[in-house]
């Protein structure tokens, strides 16, 4: 594929380097003088000096004919005027963008840009994984369901320990996946199914009655 | 009306100056002291000192009830940033962008955001005055 990338720092950078391990075509785009030297003394002319914010730097680095379309600076006003510049000057097929802050990803959504990555969001996520604390990891979104995958740990002081699947009451918007035994194995989501402490339960979910689930399967009343 | 602007540059402090005197009201937000100290006293009472990129600050200075957003800073990627945020995230009904450069001007302006170009109003004066 040809891969168009906005930004050549930590992120831009170090994913053109994989894309191109992958054998894909990359083009990254830098503004900075000093920053473009750096990197193109590694990447040669894989990478182009220019405003991704710009039309003419945009059309010479072969936007017209990308397969991707990724915008990874700092600056999220920037990689959503990089994306819209893409999908409507250049006809991108797919356009991606970092959002640095996470209260900007409704605009990006709203102006349809095609995928997003929350930076914030990945990293507390990946941290709230680490924690032996939270009882709730988000484990996926899954977007076209406007659902989240998430895990739910059973204290062994939750008022569900001893009573059957069928006998909780789960929001109505939330479905159980599968169940997984402290010992690794998985139980499909049966009515009787029993449930342990220490059980990980699989669900998805809503961000809204997330807080509900959770309180339903670890909640001590 | 209530109008919130966005920049309180030479543009910015004029635009508002002109609509505070025709008894609208007026605030504006912008990220110098310095430019927001050279505001008339009473737009001074409702600045707000942040960056209008970010959507807390909007809503801070009013952005859900405002009539009308204008986006005058000098930087035309802010300005646009701002001025879908106002009418995507916040609804307002009226936004006005300004876009200096020509290219991203005339995109947006395809894209429905009311743009307007600096440069190109400034010329067009000039080519009439040239031509008499």
């Amino acid at each position: 594929m040809y891969i168009v990338v906005i930004g050549a720092g930590k992120i831009g950078y170090n994913l053109s380097r994989s894309l191109l391990r992958s054998e894909h075509e990359v083009m990254l785009v830098e503004r900075s003088a000093d920053r473009y030297d750096a990197v193109r003394r590694e990447l040669g002319n894989m990478v182009t000096a220019g405003d991704g914010c710009d039309e003419e730097t945009l059309m010479r680095a072969g936007t017209a004919r990308a397969d991707v379309f990724i915008a990874t600076t700092g600056r999220d006003q920037d990689n959503l005027v990089s994306c819209q510049i893409a999908k409507h000057r250049f006809r991108a097929t797919k356009t991606i963008a970092l959002v640095n802050i996470p209260a900007n990803v409704r605009l990006f959504e709203a102006l349809g840009v095609d995928a997003l990555v929350s930076s914030t969001d990945v990293i507390l996520r990946r941290i709230e994984e680490e924690l032996p604390v939270s009882s709730l990891v988000h484990l996926m979104s899954v977007r076209s369901a406007n659902r989240q995958m998430v895990g739910i740990r059973i204290p062994s002081d939750a008022a569900v320990v001893g009573m059957s699947l069928g006998q909780v009451s789960l929001p109505a918007d939330s479905l159980i996946s599968f169940i997984v035994k402290r010992n690794g194995t998985l139980l499909p989501p049966d009515q009787d199914a029993i449930l342990a402490s220490d059980d990980e339960v699989v669900a998805v979910t809503t961000s809204d009655s997330e807080e509900i689930l959770r309180e339903a399967l670890t909640g001590t009343m | 009306m209530y109008v919130l602007v966005m920049g309180s540059g030479e543009i910015g402090a004029l635009v508002a100056t002109s609509l505070w005197q025709e008894g609208h009201l007026v605030s504006v937000i912008d990220t110098s002291l310095e430019n927001l100290r050279r505001l008339p006293k009473g737009l001074q009472e409702n600045a707000i000192l942040g960056d209008g990129v970010q959507e807390e600050n909007l809503r801070r200075a009013g952005a859900e009830d405002t009539d009308a957003f204008v986006a005058v800073s000098s930087e035309d990627i802010d300005n646009i940033f701002a001025a879908q945020m106002a009418s995507h995230v916040f609804q307002v009904g009226r936004v006005v962008c300004r876009i200096d450069d020509p290219a991203l001007c005339q995109l947006y302006s395809e894209l429905g955001l009311d743009a307007v170009s600096g440069a190109e109003a400034l010329s067009g004066l000039i080519f009439q005055a040239v031509n008499g």
